[in-house]
């Protein structure tokens, strides 16, 4: 099915799967940007909470961390063919995310118990709010790890250049959402 | 110089000159090409995408059309009995004791927001761009498909979802979102502020969800197309100024609809969730609610932010397709292809800094209005270099005058009538007695609605034969311009005058204003003139409905004798496009009577002593 989409093998820089999936980073990256801009804007506008930011938050800025450096030695395993590092590397990279979205939700828990509602001032509702759609992108992740844990488990392990592509596609979206939970976290924490 | 080749023989050209991508050998059987599903429904092949798309959107604008004839009987002959359309409209047509029918109003402000709606996404971008960026990339820059077919095919059914969520809506007992185009809250916040704000606007905003995902997954694919499957030799300074000018249209999609995306999110947080981004001190039926600390001008900015470069996702494909057929049908190169280029990428580029100029009128800091006034204005002059190379390009021309040229030429006479208003618009001080206006009204349909229709028009006579191997009927095809043309300025010249006496936009009746009372005989003529161009429409529906079955065959491969290289493919259109090699490529897509020569295609090689036109 996806011969069609072969490069050419003389422009063949970078498969056009891969290119496909940067620009829609650059959608992801507007929208959060139109988020962002609009928490900017509101706080403006005064009548603005502060508040502390959970330890959960930063606990799962680790978690999240660590995932992409054992994803991107599970990936370097898996071109080198070492099987363990490779399998090992996705399994312990997909429970981080994991950890990860605990820790925001026991994050958005705490937040909870210290009376900042998503309904209250518009510095908790916009907190959530884009904490939430990130663990959304978050959890897209985690499905497609799923995928490829499905894929190490039932197929021979065999790095063929499809495969690769794959789960190359797979960990530069996980690091994408990774950076961009930087991002986020460094926005939240410096403009409040 | 070698002989002058006028006639070229497609085939063993390819085969001598071609580039050899391998496709057709380890191309094992054609899995998903077979059986009638995977060919004409779940396709995966561009062609067949883009005649998806493009039903689709003839489907939608005979809706959106229909329903502006609904709303303009209101508007010409208030007074009149409209119970002949009870059976239509069901409930929304109220008859009193004496056998008078009215249209109930809430239904009307319904009517005026669908329309929008579905002209605004569904006609003029999944059917505008979508169409003709499937159907025209990889024929144009000589790709077997696009970089994802099945991402494309997921675009088309996330489209064609978001079009069964919205049809869904029009039959619901509240009826559809009535709140306008732009769904600013409250009136889209709050599901009790009007009938159609609740379920009406809860699948409003479902269905426009789906349909930024259709956008979002066709742009990705036509930017990843672009930039990396053009054949051999297709230079980005070699591509036809259609293929630029879709690469920028999904440019810009990519970058503005996930802002309408955010903008969405939160709407859906304030009716769903409780929260306050965009309300505050709000008053339903002398009840205060505990919405506080909002405010709807954030809504405005967002929305705005995807709405200006969404007028240019409408126009910049019309853009492109007129530029090609102008030079097709002119027998001339384009006048100052870098410099048109160079233009497209500007007017992307302004798009993004002007949206403010939407909101003069709702608060905004007029300080910061100046700065958007002057990009505002900056934007007429990459408009107007376009417009001044489409005319040099016909000037002194060999002009063919069929429909499809036709309508190319009326595309840029509309592109000037309709873009001299928008310098008024684009002043904040004029503004302030122009806005929300039907000026504003006759501006925008004329720049972006009936200018854009007329490129696809052009682009859909055009290439018919590429789609369909047949020719539509160049008659009907002329009398549907000529209709067309006469009637679009009869409706909308006029607006003009009537928004400029202050008459504003979106009311139901102006009965009870004296000042308006002698504008009543201008709106009757305003609504004839309207539905004399919706019967004109249904005339081109015909055309293309019979000319599939019933038009005149393609004999050749390259009837209008164009340079670009979806006509090297075979007439029975294949997977894969080429049988054989893929073209490459060697000069620029405009060389129309270079050396004596009536046209060079694109995969012909220089000849000794020949240089490159640009």
């Amino acid at each position: 099915m996806s011969d069609l989409s072969i490069n050419p093998s003389y422009r063949s820089k970078i498969h056009p799967k891969k290119f496909a999936l940067y620009t829609s980073f650059a959608s992801i990256t507007m929208m959060f940007a139109a988020f962002t801009s609009a928490y900017i804007v509101k706080q403006a506008g005064g009548n603005w909470l502060e508040f502390a930011i959970p330890t959960q938050f930063y606990i799962s800025t680790a978690a999240i961390l660590m995932s992409s450096v054992v994803l991107h030695l599970s990936l370097k395993g898996f071109k080198q063919g070492n099987q363990n590092r490779h399998k090992y590397g996705m399994i312990a990279g997909t429970i981080l995310g994991i950890v990860f979205i605990a820790m925001q939700c026991s994050g958005w828990m705490t937040l909870v118990d210290n009376g900042i509602y998503l309904k209250g001032n518009a510095s908790g509702s916009f907190f959530y709010l884009i904490t939430l759609v990130h663990a959304l992108h978050i959890i897209g992740g985690i499905a497609a790890l799923f995928v490829a844990l499905y894929h190490t488990f039932t197929l021979k392990f065999e790095a063929t250049p499809q495969r690769i592509l794959r789960y190359e596609l797979t960990v530069h979206y996980w690091h994408f959402v990774d950076v961009l939970w930087i991002y986020l976290l460094m926005f939240l924490i410096f403009i409040k | 110089m070698a002989e002058l080749i006028t006639t070229y023989d497609t085939d063993v050209i390819l085969a001598e000159q071609g580039y050899d991508d391998k496709f057709h050998e380890h191309h094992h059987g054609d899995k998903y090409q077979s059986g009638f599903i995977h060919h004409y429904i779940f396709s995966m092949d561009h062609k067949i995408i883009a005649r998806q798309f493009l039903m689709t959107g003839i489907f939608w604008a005979i809706i959106g059309a229909a329903m502006s004839i609904i709303f303009r009987i209101q508007l010409g002959y208030p007074e009149e009995s409209m119970a002949w359309l009870k059976p239509l409209l069901g409930k929304w047509i109220v008859v009193d004791e004496a056998g008078i029918g009215t249209l109930a109003p809430e239904f009307y402000y319904a009517l005026v927001t669908m329309h929008g709606t579905i002209l605004v996404f569904f006609v003029l971008t999944a059917g505008l761009s979508g169409t003709f960026s499937n159907l025209l990339i990889p024929l144009q820059i000589g790709a077997r498909d696009m970089a994802s077919p099945f991402l494309n095919m997921l675009s088309y059914w996330f489209f064609f979802l978001a079009g069964v969520i919205m049809f869904y809506s029009l039959f619901i007992s509240t009826g559809p979102f009535s709140g306008g185009w732009t769904a600013y809250p409250p009136l889209s916040a709050l599901p009790q502020a009007s009938t159609g704000s609740g379920t009406g606007m809860t699948l409003w905003l479902v269905s426009l969800t789906l349909f930024v995902v259709s956008v979002l997954l066709g742009g990705i694919n036509y930017v990843t197309t672009v930039l990396n499957l053009r054949t051999q030799g297709m230079t980005m300074w070699r591509m036809p100024l259609t293929i630029w000018a879709f690469f920028v249209t999904a440019i810009l999609g990519i970058l503005s609809f996930p802002v309408l995306a955010s903008g969405f999110f939160m709407l859906i947080f304030d009716r769903s969730l409780g929260t306050s981004f965009f309300l505050s001190d709000i008053f339903i039926e002398g009840q205060a609610l505990d919405r506080v600390g909002g405010t709807p001008i954030l809504y405005q900015h967002l929305f705005w932010f995807l709405g200006h470069p969404e007028v240019y996702i409408i126009i910049l494909p019309a853009m492109g397709i007129a530029s090609e057929v102008l030079s097709v049908h002119a027998r001339k190169p384009i006048f100052g292809y870098k410099a048109m280029v160079l233009s497209i990428l500007a007017i992307g580029f302004l798009s993004f800094i002007v949206w403010a100029h939407h909101m003069f009128m709702s608060g905004v800091n007029p300080f910061i209005s100046n700065f958007f006034v002057v990009f505002t204005l900056i934007i007429a002059v990459p408009s107007a270099v376009k417009v001044f190379n489409w005319i040099t390009t016909i000037w002194g021309g060999n002009v063919r005058l069929n429909s499809a040229m036709l309508f190319a030429i009326g595309f840029v006479s509309m592109f000037i009538s309709g873009g001299l208003t928008g310098i008024f618009l684009g002043n904040s001080a004029i503004d302030i007695q122009m806005h929300d206006t039907y000026f504003v009204v006759a501006h925008f349909h004329i720049v972006m609605g009936v200018a854009a229709f007329f490129g696809m028009f052009a682009g859909v006579y055009h290439w018919y034969p590429k789609m369909f191997g047949r020719f539509m009927s160049e008659t009907m095809g002329k009398i549907h311009f000529w209709g067309t043309l006469i009637g679009a300025y009869a409706i909308f010249w006029p607006m003009h005058y009537i928004g400029m006496a202050g008459v504003p936009r979106r009311y139901y009746s102006f009965d009870s204003f004296d000042a308006f009372k002698h504008f009543t005989e201008l709106n009757k003529f305003i609504t004839i003139a309207a539905a004399v161009v919706f019967v004109i429409q249904l005339l081109f529906v015909l055309n293309f409905f019979y000319s599939i079955w019933k038009g005149k065959k393609m004999t050749s491969r390259n009837p209008w004798e164009a340079t670009t290289l979806e006509w090297s493919t075979p007439i029975e259109p294949i997977h894969g496009n080429w049988p054989g090699n893929i073209p490459s490529v060697h000069r620029w897509a405009y060389d129309y009577n270079k050396d004596e020569r009536e046209y060079v295609p694109q995969y012909i090689p220089m000849v000794e002593g020949e240089e490159e036109d640009h």
